[in-house]
C-alpha cells in the first residue's frame, strides 16, 4: 500500500492504494469517475485517455505509483462552471459521436496535441488521433470537429 | 377509468413476458396514454416469419402526455449509438406538436416499456416508426376533443401548436396539453390507424437534428453498464478455456485464493474470482492454474472454407426466373467464379457487460444488450423464477452491431450474483469480447453467369452457402435467374464457435460477390461498369441512385480495368437502395490498398432525420473498410488468434476516404433503414476499384496487403 497524493480535475486528493494499481481501475471504482473507459486495457485503443500534466496517456497502462504528485484530468474536469470547453462543444455540434464510448479519450487526446499544436492541419490531426479507436465510424465528424474547436479556441486552451 | 375494462384487457392478455399495464399506469401517474401497436402488419409478419418469433398481439409501446404538457414515450427498442433516441422523439414531436425538448425518450427498460423483440434489422425507423406516428397523431386527437369541451368550442375549429389547443377563429380562446391532462387518467387504445402529417406539414421531421445524447456523452456523465456501481457490488472474471470446446482437466486454485478480499467461486467448469476492484480480480485470475484438453479439429481459417462446404445442407432455392439452359445458350460468355470472405468480429469499444443484483425474489439487470426481453426470459430460465420478476435496463450501449443480440455475460452475472448473494457486475475484457463473439460467418458464394454480345446478362445461377439470404436474390433485369441459398447466415453446426448477425448480416458477402461478378462480366465485354448496370437494370431507385453517385463523383465512362482506380457498386438492404462509388490507390510493392474517396447515395424513402441518417452512412463506409481491407479472425483447432486490436485491425483515422453522402429526396415514401445499408457495398466497391487500378481481381476478403500483392503476381 502507498500513500499517493495527486491533483485530480483541479482538487487535491490522497489515496491508500496499491502502488502498481492502474490509475484507469482506481478512477473507475476508487473514486467513481466513470467517463473514463476500458476499450482494450492494453493500449491499443485510447478509450482510457486521460491527461497528466496536460499530456495525453493510457490509464489502463498507468501504475498509480507513477501519478504522485501529478496533475491529473478526466473528461469529467473540462466542463468549467457549466460551461462546455470549446473541444466538446464542437464534438456536439458536429454530431462527433455516435455511441460515444470513445469520445472521452478522443476528446482528451485532441485536448493534449493542441495544446502543443494549436493549428494543426488535416493531416496532423490524422496522425495523432490515429491511435484511438472509434468503432461506429464518428471519424470524418471528429477530424472536423477538432478543426473548427482549434479554430475557436485560436491557441487557447 | 374504467378499472374493469382493465381486468378484462389484461386477463386477455397471456404472455407473461408482457408488462401488467395495469401495475404501469399506477406507477407512472396521472395522464393522458395512448398504447399502441406495431402497424405495418404485412411487412411485420413477414419479418416475424422469417425470424420464427411470437410477437404479442397487444400493443408495443406506451406514450404519455404529462401533467406538466411533457410526452414520455416509453419502447423496448434501445440506443446503441444508431441515433433513435433523436430521431423517434422527432416523429413524435412532429405528430403531437410539442417542442422536441418536450420528448422524453425511456428505452428498453423491462418493467416500464411493453415487450420488444429487440433492436437490430434496420427496423425501429421502418416499423415502429410509422407506428409511433400515428400514436403520436391518436394522442392530438385525444387533446382536441378534451379541449373541445373545456374550451366549449367544435372540434373542427380546433388546432394545436407548440403543446398548446387553440381555437383557429380566436387564438386567444386556447389551453395547453398541461391543462388538458391536469388531474386525469385517460387510457386509449390506439385501433385505427389514425391520419398523420403529410410531409408538407413536418415542422421536425426531415430536419437535421443534433443527437440529443450528445451533451452526456462529451461529458463522461453518460451512464453505461459498466459504469453502475452498487453498494457492496463485487467484480467478476471468469475462467475461460483457451479453446472452445477444451474441456477442464485440473485447476489449483490456492494461489488465487490467497489474494486478499477475493471471493472464489467453483461450479463444475464454472470458476470465477471476486473482488470489489475489478483490477484485483484480474490478478487473481492470472494466479489461477488451471489445464484444458484441447480439441485437435484440425480446422483453421485457411482450410475453413473446405470444411464449410462439406458441411453444407441441402440448398433452397429462394428465388427463380426463366429457364437457366436457355440463359446459357444465349450466352456468349460464361463466367464461374468463386468468393470467399471470412469470420468477422464486431468488436464494440464497449465490451459486454452486466451488473445483476437479486433482492427477495426480485432480480434486476442492468446491461449492454439489444435485446432486453428476450434476457429477462434468459434470466427467468435460468434462475427458474417466473419471469415478470426479472427486470432488464439497458444504460447507453458502446455499440452493438448485432453481437449485442446474444446475452451470456447477462447470465454470467446473475448465477454468480445468486451464488455470492451480492450485486455482481461481469464486464468482458478486450480478450473476453473477442473469445465469446458470435462472429459474422465465414461464407462462400459460387456464381456462374453469361452474357451475349450486347452486353446483356442472360444467365444468373447464384450459390451462397452460410451468408444467407439477405441481398442475396438478385435485381439485375436477368431473364434466366436462380438463388440458391445453403445453410442460414445466423448460426448452424458447421462453424467451430459461435456465429451471429453482424451489421447488415448476410448482404455484406453477397453483395462482395454479386457486384465483383457483374464488373467481371463488363470488363470482359469491354463496357464502362456503370454503363454496364444501367443495361441491365429496369429498378428505377437503383438507376437514381447510381446516376445520383456518379454525378456527384464526376463518373467518366471508360472500360475497367482504366488505370483510375475507380470502382463501383450497388445494392440494397433493410428496403433501402444505396450506390456508391470509390476511387483507390494501390501500392504494387507492398499490396496496400489506400481508399482515398467515397461517393455514397441513397434512397431511404421518408429520412426522418437526415443528419442522423448521414451519420449512419458514414458510419457504414467507415466501418466498412475494416471488412474489406484488414478485419479476420484467424483461428486453430477452436483457438482464437486474434484477440485484441493490435492484430484485429479496425479502421483508424489514417485510412479514412474523403466521404460525400447524397440522401434521394423520397419523402413521401415510407421511411427505410438506414443504419446498414451502405456497410454492404465497401467489399464490392473496392475490389472494385482495385480492378480498375491494377487489373488484378480479388475474390476474398478481406483484400489485405498480401492476397493483394498474390493477386497482382498472378496478373
Ligand atoms: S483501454 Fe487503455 S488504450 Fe484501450
Ligand atoms: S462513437 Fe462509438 S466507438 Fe466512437
Amino acid at each position: 500500500m502507498a500513500d499517493i497524493k495527486f491533483k485530480l480535475n483541479g482538487k487535491q486528493v490522497q489515496l491508500e492504494v496499491d502502488g502498481d494499481r492502474r490509475l484507469l481501475w482506481v478512477l473507475r471504482t476508487d473514486l467513481g469517475l466513470t467517463g473514463t473507459k476500458y476499450g482494450c486495457g492494453e493500449s491499443f485503443c485510447g478509450s482510457c485517455t486521460v491527461l497528466i500534466d496536460n499530456e495525453d496517456v493510457r490509464s489502463c497502462q498507468t501504475s498509480m505509483k507513477d501519478v504522485q504528485g501529478k496533475e491529473v484530468m478526466t473528461i469529467e474536469g473540462l466542463e468549467k462552471n457549466g460551461k462546455l470547453h470549446p473541444l466538446q462543444s464542437a464534438f456536439v455540434e458536429h454530431d462527433a459521436l455516435q455511441c460515444g464510448y470513445c469520445t472521452p479519450g478522443m476528446i482528451l487526446t485532441a485536448y493534449s496535441f493542441l495544446k502543443k499544436n494549436p493549428k494543426p492541419s488535416h493531416s496532423d490531426i490524422i496522425k495523432e488521433m490515429d491511435d484511438n479507436l472509434c468503432r461506429c465510424g464518428a471519424h470524418q465528424r471528429i477530424i472536423s470537429a477538432i478543426e473548427s474547436a482549434s479554430k475557436k479556441m485560436e491557441g487557447g486552451l | 377509468m374504467n378499472e374493469e375494462l382493465l381486468d378484462l384487457d389484461f386477463k386477455d392478455n397471456q404472455s407473461e413476458t408482457l408488462i401488467d399495464r395495469r401495475e404501469f399506469i399506477k406507477i407512472a401517474g396521472t395522464g393522458i396514454y395512448i398504447l399502441f401497436t406495431l402497424w405495418d402488419t404485412s411487412v411485420f409478419a413477414q419479418e416475424r416469419q422469417r425470424r420464427g418469433q411470437n410477437l404479442p398481439a397487444d400493443f408495443n409501446a406506451f406514450l404519455k402526455i404529462g401533467e406538466d404538457g411533457k410526452v414520455t414515450c416509453f419502447t423496448g427498442k434501445i440506443e446503441m449509438g444508431q441515433g433513435i433516441i433523436t430521431s423517434l422523439a422527432q416523429e413524435l414531436a412532429d405528430e403531437l406538436d410539442v417542442k422536441f425538448e418536450n420528448v422524453k425518450m425511456v428505452m428498453g427498460d423491462t418493467d416500464l416499456c411493453p415487450w420488444d423483440m429487440g433492436t437490430f434489422g434496420s427496423m425501429s425507423t421502418r416499423f415502429f416508426g410509422p407506428a409511433l406516428r400515428a400514436a403520436g397523431a391518436e394522442g392530438r386527437r385525444v387533446l382536441i376533443e378534451l379541449a373541445s369541451q373545456q374550451l366549449k368550442v367544435p372540434m373542427k375549429y380546433l388546432s394545436t401548436e407548440n403543446g398548446i389547443v387553440f381555437d383557429t377563429r380566436n387564438r386567444k380562446n386556447k389551453i395547453s396539453y398541461a391543462m388538458l391532462a391536469k388531474g386525469k387518467k385517460i387510457e386509449r387504445h390506439l385501433k385505427e390507424k389514425p391520419e398523420v402529417k403529410k410531409p408538407s406539414e413536418f415542422k421536425i421531421i426531415g430536419k437535421p437534428e443534433n443527437r440529443r445524447d450528445a451533451y452526456e456523452k462529451v461529458t463522461g456523465k453518460a451512464k453505461y453498464t459498466g459504469d453502475i456501481q452498487l453498494p457492496g457490488m463485487l467484480y467478476a472474471k471468469i475462467l475461460r478455456s483457451p479453446v472452445h470446446g477444451a474441456k477442464l482437466v485440473d485447476v489449483d486454485l490456492s494461489e488465487a485464493k490467497k489474494v486478499d478480499g477475493i471471493q472464489v467461486i467453483h461450479e463444475g467448469d464454472f470458476i470465477a474470482l471476486l473482488h470489489k476492484y475489478p483490477d484485483v480480480a484480474e490478478i487473481a485470475l492470472s494466479k489461477v492454474k488451471a489445464k484444458f484438453d484441447k480439441p485437435k479439429t484440425g480446422i483453421n481459417d485457411k482450410n475453413i472454407f473446405d470444411h464449410l462446404l462439406k458441411s453444407a445442407s441441402n440448398g433452397e432455392v429462394v428465388a427463380k426466373a426463366g429457364d437457366l439452359k436457355k440463359g446459357e445458350g444465349e450466352a456468349e460468355n460464361i463466367f464461374e467464379e468463386t468468393y470467399l470472405d471470412g469470420y468477422k468480429a464486431h468488436s464494440p469499444m464497449e465490451p459486454h457487460t452486466a451488473v445483476a443484483k437479486i433482492e427477495g425474489d426480485k432480480v434486476t439487470v442492468w446491461a449492454s444488450t439489444q435485446t432486453p426481453f428476450p434476457a429477462k426470459d434468459e434470466v427467468a430460465k435460468e434462475l427458474s423464477i417466473p419471469s415478470k420478476n426479472v427486470r432488464i435496463i439497458p444504460p447507453f450501449l458502446g455499440g452493438g452491431f448485432g453481437g449485442k443480440s446474444r446475452n451470456n455475460q447477462i447470465i454470467e452475472a446473475v448465477r454468480l450474483a445468486k451464488l455470492t448473494g451480492k450485486p455482481v457486475q461481469v464486464a468482458w475484457t478486450r480478450e473476453e469480447e473477442f473469445y465469446n463473439d458470435s462472429f459474422r460467418p465465414a461464407a462462400i458464394v459460387k456464381i456462374k453467369s453469361g452474357i451475349n454480345g450486347k452486353g446483356k446478362i442472360t444467365l444468373w445461377d447464384y450459390h451462397v452457402y452460410y451468408a444467407g439470404e439477405r441481398g442475396a436474390p438478385v435485381f439485375y433485369d436477368i431473364p434466366n435467374n436462380s438463388t440458391t441459398v445453403y445453410g442460414s447466415g445466423w448460426g448452424g453446426n458447421a462453424h467451430p464457435f459461435a456465429t451471429g448477425a453482424w451489421r447488415a448480416p448476410g448482404n455484406n458477402t453477397n453483395t462482395f460477390a454479386r457486384e465483383s461478378q457483374i464488373d467481371i462480366m463488363a470488363a470482359k465485354a469491354k463496357i464502362d461498369p456503370l454503363e454496364f448496370r444501367l443495361r441491365n437494370l429496369n429498378d428505377k431507385k437503383m438507376i437514381n441512385v447510381l446516376k445520383a453517385a456518379a454525378e456527384k463523383f464526376g463518373w467518366k465512362p471508360a472500360a475497367a480495368p482504366s488505370g483510375r482506380g475507380f470502382g463501383i457498386a450497388c445494392g440494397t438492404d433493410a428496403g433501402t437502395t444505396v450506390a456508391a462509388i470509390a476511387e483507390v490507390k494501390v501500392n504494387k510493392q507492398t499490396g496496400d490498398v489506400q481508399v482515398k474517396r467515397v461517393v455514397c447515395a441513397q434512397d431511404m424513402g421518408l429520412a426522418v432525420n437526415p443528419e442522423g441518417a448521414t451519420i449512419q452512412m458514414e458510419g457504414c463506409i467507415t466501418m466498412g473498410l475494416g471488412y474489406a481491407l484488414k478485419e479476420d479472425i484467424h483461428f486453430r483447432d477452436g483457438e482464437i488468434l486474434d484477440l485484441n486490436f493490435d492484430t484485429y485491425e479496425i479502421p483508424r483515422f489514417s485510412w479514412l476516404p474523403k466521404i460525400e453522402t447524397i440522401i434521394i429526396d423520397n419523402k413521401n415514401a415510407p421511411p427505410q433503414g438506414g443504419g446498414e445499408p451502405a456497410i454492404i457495398l465497401m467489399g464490392a466497391v473496392v475490389a472494385n476499384a482495385i480492378f480498375d487500378a491494377t487489373g488484378a481481381r480479388l475474390f476474398q476478403l478481406p483484400m489485405n496487403p498480401e492476397r493483394v500483392k498474390q493477386a497482382l503476381n498472378k496478373n
